[in-house]
């Protein structure tokens, strides 16, 4: 059995109507939130959406296009506030913090449409991640004081052990903006994680990979659960992918959540089924 | 990978640096005060040091910080003013003939000229920063000329003589000597190179980057920008002061739209990011219509040509974002000696290459 293989993992229901995993259960949840919703003028993209994530499972959201995934996404990273509900990470209300704020307080974020700092090198970019791990001062930082020296150490070896995650300590010195796509998704992950969150979210991870690269991925981000031991959370189409790993699923759809259980329980569910392929017309 | 290691240990690199700056100025002082370069290229040259601050600091905001502020001079003015007030008060108090104050009374006041100034850099970026590209480039438009307009006439709101208005002001102590402006330009080029190599230099190129990913990792982006708006203001501030010592006289025109564009052409044709190129470009820049006198009068059509044709065959400015490293250099040249060549491991990325700073 090789290391990454899928153990499987019994999915045990708490309080709020969700299932997370055995290992999980005495522990509180990394997230957990309850009617969440938002309004865009008259317009509701999500609403009543509940959820709850164990300290160490890997999550999926899924849906067909246009159900208002990656606006969970925002809404959990404060880019949009929300309109109704409450988030609670680790036990913490987040309410009327900003983006900045919930990423200290441990949710990091890839996202859909690649967003990296594409002219600065493969190492920049995840230092930049490493933003809050380091604390020297300005005048640190200027009048070169051992502070800087030391925390730029720790960071720099920090970002290269995180760099091979993914086998990249090897392009530390490329430009971010000249590696292959897949490569720039998987560096997108690495800058996540040098935040040091506690949940990890993560926008179509595998969109534009091929076959190969999407199984590789799928080791990696259990080999990232396994190692770090955070929370995962994906958006993704791919469902080899999302049912390969995902131990508990949430389906999304028109902004509303239709189903959430095990991948076995959200297959045979006929109400996923009609969400992603339409209902059968009766008499045909 | 391996191609990019440093071979000469880190302190080094910093005196190698710091060792030849020195040689270099004073081997120029020596040729200015022993009187074989004569004052008026002196004077020439002090002024280039001062475009060389100027486009330099310019540069944190444009370069690094993606913003295109227009109101440069604004900045410039205030420190100039703020400079030129404070060493006139000490000239009439005596004090600059005293043996203390000839020597710390400019410094300090150059040091005034750019607090003062970084505090306006303050106050007009809290707002402007929250506007985006052309906005926030009428906004600074818009402070500069207020600056402008005001240093014109504040004197009849006040009701008495501060800045004497339209006929300037006169008699400012020409303090400014090759040697306090080029420390000047050494010390801006040093901060800002140890300042943008340090994780809070990262996260200002973050912002110019992309802002929300910037956010997205932790980053808090109106501080940021604020502190690149404020540094490169206090630097303005600085070389005002050195300007208004270096001429002797303030007038409100010469701190005008155009001077603004002045600076941001010199930034943007040496290339936004680099700070080799705003050195070069800037150095250029100035000296051309000193030493070309007749050229003077068609140099703003001479700018205009320049830049159109920079941005069409090289729209990155001419030295991109590419930094000189001196240490860079020796590294290649005992790896060549060595005999061990390689291609240097993956792409150039700003900033990677530099070590140099403070050599200009």
């Amino acid at each position: 059995m090789s290391r990454f293989q899928k153990e499987p993992v019994k999915l045990v229901p708490v309080p709020s109507h969700n299932i997370i995993p055995e290992r999980d259960v005495d522990k509180t949840p990394i997230l957990e939130v309850s009617h969440l919703g938002i309004d865009f003028g008259g317009l509701t993209a999500v609403d009543d959406f509940n959820m709850a994530i164990g300290r160490t499972e890997i999550a999926g959201l899924i849906g067909p296009n246009g159900a208002g995934k990656t606006t969970v996404f925002n809404l959990l990273t404060k880019v949009y506030q929300p309109t109704r509900g409450t988030i609670m990470l680790d036990g913490m209300d987040t309410a009327g913090m900003n983006t900045i704020q919930v990423n200290k307080l441990g949710i990091a974020r890839t996202f859909q449409n690649i967003r990296l700092f594409k002219n600065l090198s493969v190492l920049d970019n995840v230092l930049i991640g490493l933003h809050n791990e380091m604390d020297y001062h300005l005048a640190g930082a200027v009048f070169r004081m051992p502070s800087y020296w030391r925390a730029e150490k720790i960071a720099k070896e920090r970002a290269l052990e995180l760099l091979s995650i993914f086998d990249m300590q090897d392009l530390a010195d490329a430009q971010a903006g000249s590696l292959p796509y897949g490569a720039q998704r998987r560096l997108e992950i690495v800058r996540a994680l040098g935040t040091n969150p506690s949940l990890l979210l993560l926008d179509e991870p595998a969109a534009g990979m091929n076959p190969s690269e999407t199984t590789e991925l799928m080791e990696n981000i259990q080999k990232i659960r396994d190692t770090f031991k955070i929370a995962i959370m994906l958006i993704e189409h791919d469902m080899s992918l999302v049912m390969g790993i995902c131990e508990g699923i949430c389906v999304l759809n028109y902004g509303k959540v239709i189903a959430k259980g095990s991948p076995e329980d959200i297959q045979s569910n006929p109400q996923v089924i009609e969400a992603y392929l339409g209902k059968k017309k009766e008499g045909n | 990978m391996k191609n990019n290691q440093k071979i000469i240990p880190m302190p080094f690199r910093y005196l190698i640096n710091i060792v030849l700056f020195a040689a270099v100025l004073f081997l120029m002082n020596t040729l200015i005060t022993g009187g074989t370069i004569s004052k008026y290229y002196s004077g020439v040259i002090s002024s280039i040091g001062i475009s060389i601050i100027l486009a330099v600091s310019l540069n944190v905001a444009t370069g690094y910080l993606g913003q295109l502020p227009l109101g440069h001079a604004g900045f410039m003015a205030v420190g100039a003013y703020t400079s030129a007030l404070i060493m006139r008060a000490v000239m009439a108090s005596g004090f600059l003939k005293t043996a203390v104050g000839s020597v710390a009374a400019f410094p300090l006041a150059l040091l005034a000229a750019g607090l003062v100034a970084a505090l306006f850099g303050l106050l007009i970026g809290i707002p402007a920063l929250r506007l985006k590209g052309d906005y926030l480039a009428i906004l600074t438009l818009g402070f500069g000329e207020i600056i402008r307009v005001v240093l014109l006439n504040i004197d009849n709101v006040l009701g008495f003589k501060l800045t004497n208005g339209a006929a300037g002001l006169q008699k400012i102590p020409k303090t400014t000597t090759f040697l306090i402006t080029f420390l000047c330009v050494g010390v801006t080029c040093f901060v800002i190179h140890t300042m943008m190599k340090s994780r809070h230099g990262r996260a200002i190129l973050s912002i110019r980057e992309n802002e929300i990913a910037a956010e997205s990792c932790g980053i808090n982006t109106t501080y940021y920008k604020t502190l690149g708006f404020v540094v490169s203001a206090f630097f303005a501030g600085v070389a005002g002061g050195l300007y208004a010592g270096n001429i002797g006289i303030l007038n409100p025109s010469a701190f005008g739209f155009m001077k603004s564009i002045e600076i941001l052409v010199m930034v943007v044709l040496g290339g936004m990011g680099s700070m080799l190129g705003s050195v070069l470009s800037a150095s250029v820049l100035t000296a051309l219509p000193e030493f070309l006198r007749s050229f003077a009068d068609y140099r703003m059509i001479v700018y205009s040509l320049v830049l159109v044709i920079v941005m069409i065959f090289k729209p990155s400015g001419l030295m991109g974002t590419y930094d000189f490293s001196l240490n860079g250099l020796l590294d290649k040249l005992i790896r060549l000696i060595r005999g061990d060549r390689g291609t240097p491991g993956g792409g150039q990325s700003l900033l990677t290459k530099k070590e140099g700073g403070t050599n200009e």
